[in-house]
């Protein structure tokens, strides 16, 4: 028996007979680096600064291939041999590097450190460098600084989306203390884009909640205070460590399933208004137009999609939420659904609704995953890019996980786009004769 | 540390990859995190390969490290081994397990593993991409040449030639197979095998079996011709088919070292470029100034199209693999330019704007900058994105190879009677310099900050400004007129010249005035310059 097979094992059932396939082996994800491609266009006074290989370097560059013509406002110092001769010769060139880069773009508010496998395996320590640097660029004569932060995107430590909840676990020592006497506020918790973000503010603002903050802000001047009157909501499914220090300074997380289709995002903003002790009758209200806009455009999908069966590969952690998604309010069966990494307190509400009998599976030995995907034969795969066509070469139809992540799927207005991802693939296979 | 955004060249254990992914029967163990598996996606989207590169990675993580990473990748070895029964198996680090100091090599010839073991090492902290391909594939031929195999007796038989260099992810090394095999053949000389693409370890171990070796990627295959001169004293031809003349003198010699005629191949009808280029249409091309820049290999050769075949006047060369500097600084000397020897994007962005040329001839990275400063552009060689890697046929090696150029290069360029038309109506109210070329869509200069007005984003995704990667003040030759020292009557006249050639006659200008030392430029002065480079 292989050390994989070995460490593959089906925990006992719990959690109501919740049984996991728990695998270990080689992983086709991105690591944590990859959260930069979509938190620099969200944090707009934001840069983020790897520091590590040229690997790092040409992994943004693939990752984020599409959008390579626009301007980032990321970039990797890259690591080279006379740096790994003497860490003080390292710290003063990072040092070089970031003054020589803030000083050409003096909008730049805030800075992360990113620290990568390189800079870990040779403990380069970038929260110290961090604060050293921030030392420097705190007070400028315009009396405006430079917050310099540090967190991990290594992959020896973060899958893909972990590297959110790292950049954003850094930014919670940075909210303002929020006043003993403060009225309740809620706090939208995860990077979204703009239009989906807004939509919830409008409906948060029509629910009557009052003070709404959002992690992370646009801009740095942003950061919302926090306090024990603080009640936040994940909109996200991948930030356990973020919750964590939320929790730390006394904010109460608000339980409920993640904002995708009709029902999961009415169920999100339901949970969200009953913290806030809004009337049922005045949610209803709100909610529903919005819901049966979603329904209405859910409904054309169904034929497509309904007994359709879907395999998720592990990626974003958006896994079970999305598989609750298309299980509930499309009717397609889900046959194995992956993830990363399962959290399982907050992703309790989607699990629950899971159809009976999913297989769930949390880690990845790839080989033995591909093996069970060809003896399942789904519908649908949801996999990485490095996957996908080779899969569709072996005619399963396919659906890239990274548009997943990179486009508008939240929420009642994007119902409808998130159910076409997924019915796109096999619409294709379909009207194709050739 | 070196501040990169885009980079040309990926790690050298990238380089490996496309070696053993362009091979048969090989795999590749990979000491790595979570993570560098990204890699796979350059094989199966950009070149849109129907398989996964035959790569397997070790995958250890944080926790691993204090403990036993070694029986890791022992294990992983093992289980590649069975599961996908190599011929034989490359083993190494990426940069992160460099640093651990596994010793892969040590670990995998313990094992007493089924197949041929090849250690790799590629000193991510100090190289790149090509030459770890390079690298790769000269441990191939090292470890499974059989230095025993020698030419068959050359009476009763055609010559035969190994093949150097194609690998994956090469720009049109698919297409340049092809074209060269089409030589050959006319020429009666057999492929013994073409290496690394589709060969396999039981091909390379019969290298020996060729009379010589032809390299035609350099960056990739010279390394190990140069091994397999000294073992085998098969000779090496180092011409590089790319141009008609290249192709022509490829092939004699070739011929020459093969002891056949060269005719049957030099007289191909298919040669259609060296009369598009002779046809009057092309008269236009004359003088139009190129910038060049790439691998060395597909710079030195495009430059040498550009002059001789196309008429054009190199106004820049340069390559980003430091490696074969020495060949682009021969050719700059040729053309009376400065190389430019760098794989910092940002320092070729500021050659070329500071150039002014009317065409760029470049990388995909060349094709960004271009596209941002407004000049056309085709692409030369890699890195490519997706969109070069065509279905057609359309090699760029050969008298085929030459055709493909003449057309894809000529094509952004305004066409030679439709200039003389642009400048005709240049004054017709229907007329706009906006409609930019009738043959290209979209890429036209005017068309694109017509398109960046429109998206009214936060950061305007064609036309950006004030980045890092972007010089501070806007591009020169975009930026048409208003600048200090024009008066507003000659910015007024400026914008009636044709968009495509007003960028030169504004650099032209304001060097006249510059050297007359002229303060302001007027009406008469754009004339006076006009007259004064007409001479």
């Amino acid at each position: 028996m292989s050390p994989a097979q070995a460490l593959a094992t089906a925990e006992k059932p719990r959690d109501g007979g919740l049984q996991v396939l728990r695998e270990r082996g080689q992983r086709e994800v991105f690591c944590g680096l990859t959260g930069i491609v979509w938190l620099h266009r969200k944090m707009q006074d934001a840069f983020f600064l790897v520091v590590g290989s040229r690997t790092c370097a040409h992994l943004l560059q693939s990752a984020a291939g599409v959008m390579i013509f626009a301007e980032p406002r990321f970039a990797t110092a890259i690591i080279e041999e006379r740096d790994l001769a003497g860490m003080a010769d390292c710290h003063a060139e990072l040092d070089r590097v970031v003054d020589r880069l803030l000083a050409r773009r003096p909008e730049i508010r805030t800075l992360f450190l990113v620290g990568s496998c390189p800079s870990e395996v040779i403990k380069l320590d970038l929260g110290n460098a961090a604060q050293r640097i921030g030392a420097r660029h705190l007070r400028s004569e315009t009396g405006e600084g430079v917050r310099i932060l540090a967190y991990s995107g290594s992959g020896i430590e973060t899958t893909f989306t972990e590297g959110e909840d790292a950049c954003l676990t850094t930014l919670v020592p940075e909210m303002p203390v929020q006043a003993a006497d403060a009225p309740p506020s809620l706090l939208m918790v995860g990077a979204l884009p703009d239009i989906v973000e807004d939509q919830f503010l409008r409906a948060f603002a029509e629910l009557g909640i009052a003070n709404v903050g959002v992690l992370p802000a646009r801009r740095a001047g942003a950061l919302p205070a926090i306090g024990p009157n603080t009640r936040y909501i994940l909109a996200q499914p991948f930030l356990g460590e973020t919750a964590r220090a939320l929790e730390d300074r006394g904010a109460v997380r608000i339980d409920a399933p993640f904002p995708f289709g009709a029902e999961g995002t009415a169920a999100w903003l339901t949970a969200a208004a009953l913290a806030f002790w809004i009337d049922e009758m005045h949610i209803n209200r709100v909610i529903a137009p919005g819901r049966e806009r979603a329904k209405r455009s859910l409904e054309r999908y169904i034929p497509a999609l309904k007994g359709k069966r879907i395999t998720f590969l592990p990626d974003s952690q958006l896994e079970i939420p999305l598989a609750r998604f298309l299980a509930t309010e499309l009717g397609m069966i889900p046959v194995e659904v992956g993830t990363p990494y399962l959290h399982r307190a907050h992703l309790a509400a989607d699990l629950a609704q899971l159809p009976e009998g999913t297989r769930i599976s949390e880690g990845q030995d790839v080989e033995r995953q591909l093996d069970r995907v060809r003896a399942d034969r789904p519908d649908l795969t949801v996999c990485g890019l490095g996957l996908a066509n080779p899969l569709e070469a072996e005619g399963l139809a396919t659906k890239w996980s990274i548009e997943l992540v990179f486009s508008p799927v939240h929420g009642f207005d994007q119902a409808g786009d998130l159910a076409e991802l997924f019915a796109r693939p096999l619409r294709r296979r379909d009207v194709m004769r050739i | 540390m070196q501040l990169a955004v885009w980079t040309y060249e990926g790690p050298p254990h990238v380089g490996a990859m496309r070696v053993a992914t362009a091979m048969r029967g090989v795999h590749y163990l990979l000491h790595a995190p979570q993570g560098d598996t990204y890699a796979d996606l350059l094989f199966t989207m950009i070149e849109r390969r129907d398989a996964r590169p035959p790569v397997t990675y070790t995958t250890f993580q944080a926790r691993d490290l204090g403990k036993d990473t070694a029986s890791l990748f022992q294990n992983a070895a093992r289980d590649a081994v069975e599961r996908f029964k190599p011929q034989a198996l490359l083993v190494g680090a990426s940069c992160t397990a460099e640093l651990i100091q596994d010793d892969p090599a040590g670990l995998a010839n313990n094992m007493g593993l089924p197949c041929p073991v090849i250690p790799l090492e590629l000193p991510s902290y100090q190289r790149k991409e090509n030459w770890g391909a390079a690298e790769t594939f000269y441990q191939i031929v090292r470890h499974l040449a059989d230095t025993s195999v020698r030419p068959a007796a050359r009476e009763g038989r055609r010559p035969c030639v190994n093949l150097l260099g194609p690998a994956a992810l090469g720009f049109r090394h698919r297409d340049d197979v092809r074209e060269v095999r089409r030589i050959l053949d006319l020429l009666g000389i057999d492929v013994h095998l073409v290496a690394p693409q589709g060969a396999s370890p039981e091909d390379i171990r019969t290298i020996g079996a060729a009379d010589f070796n032809i390299v035609l990627y350099p960056e990739i295959g010279d390394e190990a011709a140069r091994w397999l001169d000294k073992t085998f004293a098969q000779p090496a031809i180092r011409t590089v088919p790319i141009g008609v003349g290249a192709t022509r003198a490829f092939i004699a010699e070739v011929a020459a070292l093969a002891g056949v005629d060269p005719a049957p191949a030099l007289n191909d009808p298919s040669s259609r470029m060296p009369w598009w280029s002779r046809s009057v249409d092309s008269t236009y091309l004359t003088g139009k100034r190129v910038f060049v820049f790439g691998d060395a290999t597909h710079a030195v050769a495009a430059a040498r199209i550009a002059h001789e075949e196309l008429g054009f006047t190199v106004c820049g060369i340069g390559c980003y693999n430091r490696e074969f500097g020495r060949e682009i600084r021969n050719a700059a000397k040729e053309y009376g330019l400065e190389p430019l020897i760098t794989d910092d994007h940002l320092a070729v962005e500021d050659a070329i704007a500071a150039a002014a040329p009317e065409l760029v001839l470049g990388t995909q990275m060349e094709r960004h900058i271009a596209k941002r400063l407004g000049i056309p552009c085709a692409v030369i060689s890699s890195p490519v994105h997706v969109q070069d890697f065509p279905a057609r046929f359309s090699p760029q090696m050969g008298f085929e190879g030459a055709n493909v150029i003449f057309d894809t290069w000529v094509h952004p360029l305004v066409m030679g009677l439709e200039e003389h038309l642009l400048t005709m109506f240049r004054d017709d109210f229907e007329f706009s310099d906006a409609a930019g070329p009738s043959h290209l869509h979209g890429s036209a200069p005017a068309h694109n900050a017509m398109q960046a007005q429109m998206q009214a984003k936060p950061e305007p995704v064609l036309a950006p400004a004030g980045d890092i990667l972007i010089r501070e003040e806007a591009a020169p030759v975009a930026a048409s007129g208003g600048s200090s020292g024009w008066t507003d009557e000659a910015t007024r006249e400026l914008h009636k010249i044709p968009f495509f050639v007003r960028g030169k006659a504004k650099r032209n200008t304001e060097k006249y005035a510059n050297e007359m030392g002229l303060a302001a430029i007027t009406l008469d002065t754009l004339y006076e310059a006009k007259a004064h480079y007409a001479r």
